[in-house]
């Protein structure tokens, strides 16, 4: 292990650039240098200095900050790239996503299918780039956080010659006396809350060291947004369940272990009325025709008593009646239930009216309940109506045969035989919406549509996450990390005793024209000349 | 109130312009004095103009604040016009932090097309819908803009030192961008003076098309259609026939829109170039000849420092904790989250590559430019063309 | 001191790696995570069948259970389901019982099918749905195969061919 020591005795790691206590240049390439770098102090960053094994290599690869920008360029670009077409999971579900892409936007639809960037953000090369950051994250702060930290800690009072000259700031001047100017320049450093040292006639000002660390303590922020994004993936600390109720119904909670129970009351949907509501909207409703106001579901949450099994009736508590809105979810247990979705007036009840063909004479009504309906119903006086066949979601296969496509009645048919007094074997019909077909022959009797009963459907999330409080956290000490960063700056204001004359040099890690004015009020009046700024001379010549 | 409203916002949009000239003004007038004098009375005068005019907009923004019921930052116009007075307030607390008025001259004449740009939108005052029926709406959307409009900051300052910095005296790849960026902002002009022009001759002509999924449907254009819909048929009688009829996946009306703005932009400019016979960036110059190099670069990193967290609190954190309670996860990969994460990681390669690479002046005034287009491109058309949960605007 | 910076290295990156490995493992199979384990007890159930007759996964202990979760609307179920008639008559005196589970449509639908197809296996409705729930079926068919200890053993989605059902059988065969 190769230490440099400095001649000012202070003993440097391997690779220092600027010796951490007096602040010498120990490298000669950087010696002839106007100005020095006095990036993380000029302290010897671990990864430029070893690179023996292939641990090391990989390392040093994710130690640089170029490495880790074309992370961020190369992510952000594949970002762009994953809005140039809605991503799988907004398509309407009418088909397939690999016709879809085809049918909605041509070849480039389906060259953007093919290279999978329906699914962008969660393909492997994805989350590796991301991981691939988070790495970047880990090893760029510790790589140099440490040295800095070792470096502002070293720092002496008296820097060293050359390491003041060369400074942005400096500044030499005759002095003449010099310990009045001294004290009033200690007195005006302290009220501007510098932090001030004094050895043999030197002063070294600082303030705001901390936000040297922002960018470290934000860096660790966004690590504990990732790990908390990870942990996601961790079975049971993320549910995502979507739940069907129709109103009146009452269903068990997915992901509860059938512990909780839902009630939906009642569904509402509510639009804005131009005559009713806020006069300043009327222009806009008229323009927009129609524009939803509030979607709410009424629901009880019920708890499970007792232990039950699967599929018996369970004896339920109630909890409590809640109205779940967009915007305020019905929260419990670490569960939270949304107002997402919605299906208006799904078919209930069909009612249907027996008649005889030629006189339109009725022989009683019949009321079905298209969830549970009943085998045969009952007329009186010898009439009767029997359900052969149900299609609660009726369409023609391609043999012409009809089927169902689903169990929810969109589009309810039956096979009825309507039963007499003078047709006791009873007359076969095929009743659908707008539709009778008659496959036997002509009938005497036929079955009447006479009405429907609707009930609205409320759909809704079952959402757990377990992980929220880390991303939150993450976020919380990323901001921390940034405000402490941006908003604080780390000025230095060195002073030293040279012969007859005072050396000043300042440093800051940013806004100079700030520290530029602060210095210049200190000095005012001391006989102190202000310092220059040897960026803008040097741009002036 | 509505109107009074309205009147608040178009007298701001005068006194804005006004304080431009007076801005101008100043510089020209600094070239005899001594500059160590501090801004000079035309500047003085011109701050004073913003000021009244930046109280206008904030009347504005609060009297239909009252009539709506809810912050109005709900559309392409109140988020636009929010966006401008963001930008405004910046200005005016960067101008006290650095006394130039020199920042007046660009960040002005941004906001006023900002404005204009956005009144071009329906500027009816909508009810809200219920995934915005949230206080964090106010929150998430006012933070957002006022970090945007902080980071824009940085634009007007990159652009001055790009105007000053490249040399103009032969064509090369720096004037060649740099006319590109003076060209984007007079198609925003483009677009605004051709869309006031067909809404003051009322020109409407409507259209049968056959849209991507064989319906017809009928649209309405306010703009002489150059490119037709798909299988359009030209309902209005005497009005243009379209010149190209479009595809049915492509929004022909858009596009027609979008052509038109480029159409009147190319043409100001060429007259521009016609007449004064220079490059936009060499007619400007003169005017940013007294300006430091060095404090330029300052302003538009400091804008960036401060503009960056309040960005990455507005669009980011607070937009997800919303996300969280109005669409059930804190994110959800749609294009405006995608858009204000590709900012964020834009303006963090920006801190990087300054902060590691020394990436100062030139090239990091190249960047705030660069930006910037990815904000403008997030209002603009991530609402208009890429549709996702955010495109309310329609 | 060079080694121990190598070892903290080697460290690290072997975290963050193994990190970063679980999650691209762990994005992957967040598909197929399932509610039933292969190798665990099967959640335990009470249905009522057609017959108005109740069966208690339970009570079937010590013999196999072939578990099949179906609806008339779906084709791939209606195809097999006169294997596993055939399959049922071979095995139910040879200890594997079979129970389809309807997915919560009406009984008039139902017992409709199951006339027309002739099925003489019990057929249980799940009419709230709390059996599918604690299955967590998506697609169907869906079968579970649980032997006489009431573990599942093998879990299948899609339509089975008799072959297949006959060796499903045998595997749980006590």
């Amino acid at each position: 292990m190769k230490h440099v020591k400095c001649e000012c005795g202070h003993v440097n790691p391997h690779g220092t650039i600027l010796c951490e206590a007096c602040g010498r240049v120990l490298q000669e390439s950087e010696k002839d240098k106007k100005l020095v770098d006095m990036r993380y102090e000029g302290s010897a960053r671990r990864s430029q200095t070893y690179n023996k094994t292939i641990i090391d290599k990989i390392w040093n690869f994710f130690s640089s900050v170029k490495v880790g920008v074309w992370l961020i360029v190369i992510t952000l670009i594949a970002s762009a790239l994953g809005t140039i077409l809605p991503q799988e999971m907004y398509i309407p579900p009418v088909m397939p996503a690999a016709e879809y892409y085809e049918d909605q936007y041509g070849w480039i639809g389906k060259l953007y299918y093919e290279l999978g960037f329906h699914n962008l953000y969660s393909s492997w090369w994805y989350l590796v780039l991301i991981a691939s950051i988070g790495i970047s994250l880990v090893i760029c702060s510790l790589d140099r956080m440490i040295p800095l930290w070792r470096a502002l800690k070293a720092q002496r009072v008296a820097r060293h010659e050359g390491f003041l000259k060369r400074q942005r700031i400096f500044g030499v001047s005759e002095a003449s006396n010099l310990d009045v100017s001294y004290e009033k320049i200690k007195e005006r450093l302290k009220a501007k809350r510098y932090n001030i040292r004094e050895e043999d006639g030197n002063i070294l000002a600082e303030k705001g060291r901390f936000s040297r660390w922002g960018p470290y303590v934000n860096h660790i922020g966004l690590i504990i947004f990732l790990i908390g994004g990870m942990l996601r993936f961790v079975p049971g600390m993320y549910i995502d369940e979507v739940l069907w109720v129709r109103e009146g119904e009452t269903k068990v909670i997915p992901e509860t272990d059938g512990q909780y129970y839902l009630k939906n009351n009642k569904f509402i949907l509510e639009v804005y009325d131009k005559d009713k509501d806020n006069k300043a909207f009327s222009n806009a409703i008229e323009e927009k025709g129609m524009v939803a106001k509030n979607y709410q579901s009424d629901v009880t949450l019920y708890k499970k008593k007792g232990e039950t099994v699967a599929g018996q009736a369970p004896e339920l508590e109630k909890v409590k009646d809640y109205s779940i809105k967009v915007n305020e979810p019905l929260k419990f247990e670490g569960y939270a239930l949304y107002q997402v979705s919605y299906k208006l007036d799904e078919l209930n009840q069909m009612t249907f009216r027996l008649n005889k063909k030629d006189s339109e004479e009725s022989f009683g009504e019949i009321k079905i309940d298209l969830n549970d309906p009943k085998d045969r119903y009952d007329l009186g006086n010898g009439y009767a109506v029997e359900v052969v066949s149900y299609f609660p979601d009726f369409e023609f296969d391609d043999s012409g045969e009809p089927i169902t496509k689903s169990k929810v009645p969109n589009n309810p048919a039956f096979v009825f035989k309507m039963i007499s007094p003078d047709k006791k074997d009873g007359e076969i019909s095929f009743v659908a919406i707008q539709q009778t077909i008659e496959p036997f022959g002509d009938n005497e009797y036929k079955m009447n549509f006479a009405g429907i009963d609707t009930k609205h459907v409320s759909s809704i999330t079952v959402r757990k996450d377990l992980t929220l409080w880390i991303i939150a956290l993450g976020g919380l000490i990323f901001m921390i990390g940034v405000a402490q960063g941006s908003y604080w700056n780390h000025r230095r204001i060195w002073l030293r005793r040279v012969n007859d004359e005072v050396w000043i040099a300042g440093h800051t890690n940013k806004n100079w024209h700030g520290l530029k004015r602060e210095i210049q009020s200190v000095l005012e009046g001391t006989g102190i000349d202000d310092p220059e700024d040897q960026v803008q001379k040097e741009t002036k010549e | 109130m509505v109107s009074l409203s309205g009147n608040l916002l178009f007298s701001s949009f005068i006194l804005y312009l006004i304080a431009t000239v007076f801005f101008a003004g100043s510089i020209k007038d600094k070239k005899g004095k001594m500059k160590e004098k501090g801004p000079n009375k035309w500047a003085k005068i011109a701050v004073f103009i913003t000021i009244v005019g930046f109280i206008c907009q904030l009347g504005y923004f609060i009297t239909r604040w009252i009539v709506a019921g809810h912050a109005p930052v709900s559309n392409m116009f109140e988020f636009g016009t929010f966006f401008a007075l963001s930008l405004v307030g910046a200005f005016i607390v960067l101008y006290y932090m650095y006394k130039t008025p020199l920042l007046g001259v660009f960040t002005l004449p941004v906001a006023l097309l900002l404005i204009a740009f956005s009144s071009m939108f329906s500027r009816d005052i909508s009810p809200l819908i219920p995934a915005l029926q949230s206080h964090w709406l106010y929150i998430h959307v006012t933070t957002a803009a006022m970090g945007q409009a902080i980071l824009g900051m940085s634009f007007a300052a990159g652009l001055i030192y790009l105007v000053k910095a490249v040399d103009q005296s032969k064509p090369s790849k720096r004037t060649f961008w740099l006319e590109t960026i003076m060209f984007g902002l007079i198609c925003t002009l483009g677009f605004v003076l051709v869309t006031t022009t067909f809404s003051l001759l009322d020109y409407k002509a409507e259209f049968n098309w056959i849209d991507k999924n064989g319906q017809q449907l009928k649209q309405e254009y306010t703009m002489p259609a150059i490119t037709g819909p798909n299988e359009g048929e030209l309902l209005t009688a005497g009005k243009f026939e379209p010149l190209v009829e479009m595809p049915g996946i492509i929004n022909a009306k858009k596009l027609n829109t979008v052509i038109w703005s480029l159409l009147s932009g190319t043409i100001i400019y060429l007259l521009f170039r016609l007449i004064i016979r220079k490059r936009v960036g060499a007619v400007l110059q003169p005017v940013v000849k007294n300006i430091k190099l060095d404090l330029v670069d300052e302003i538009g990193y400091r804008s960036v420092l401060i503009g960056f967290p309040v960005f990455t609190l507005g669009a980011l954190i607070f937009a997800m904790i919303w996300a969280q309670i109005a669409w059930t996860r804190f994110w959800g990969w749609d294009p405006k989250e995608v858009w204000a994460l590709i900012t964020f990681l834009f303006y963090a390669a920006f801190l990087h590559l300054r902060l590691s690479k020394g990436w100062h002046g030139e090239k990091s005034a190249w960047l705030a430019v660069i930006g910037f287009v990815i904000i403008m491109f997030n209002f603009v058309a991530v609402n208009l063309v890429i549709a996702g949960l955010h495109s309310y605007a329609g | 001191m060079k080694k121990r910076r190598l070892v903290i290295r080697t460290i690290i990156l072997l975290i963050l790696g193994a990190a970063v490995a679980y999650t691209l493992y762990a994005n992957f199979t967040k598909d197929d995570i399932k509610k039933v384990v292969i190798g665990e007890q099967a959640p335990d159930f009470v249905l009522v069948d057609l017959n108005g007759e109740e069966h208690r996964l339970s009570d079937y202990k010590g013999q196999g259970v072939f578990l099949n979760f179906w609806g008339t609307y779906c084709k791939p179920c209606e195809k097999e389901m006169p294997y596993m008639d055939n399959q049922y008559k071979q095995f139910k005196d040879k200890g594997v019982q079979t129970l389809a589970v309807n997915v919560g449509e009406s009984e008039l639908s139902v017992s409709k099918f199951a006339e027309r197809h002739k099925l003489t296996f019990p057929i249980v409705l799940d009419k709230d749905g709390q059996v599918q729930t604690a299955y967590k079926i998506g697609a169907l068919p869906a079968t579970f195969m649980i032997d006489k200890d009431g573990k599942v053993v093998k879990y299948h989605t899609g339509q089975l061919t008799e072959e297949m059902i006959k060796e499903l059988m045998e595997q749980v065969q006590p």
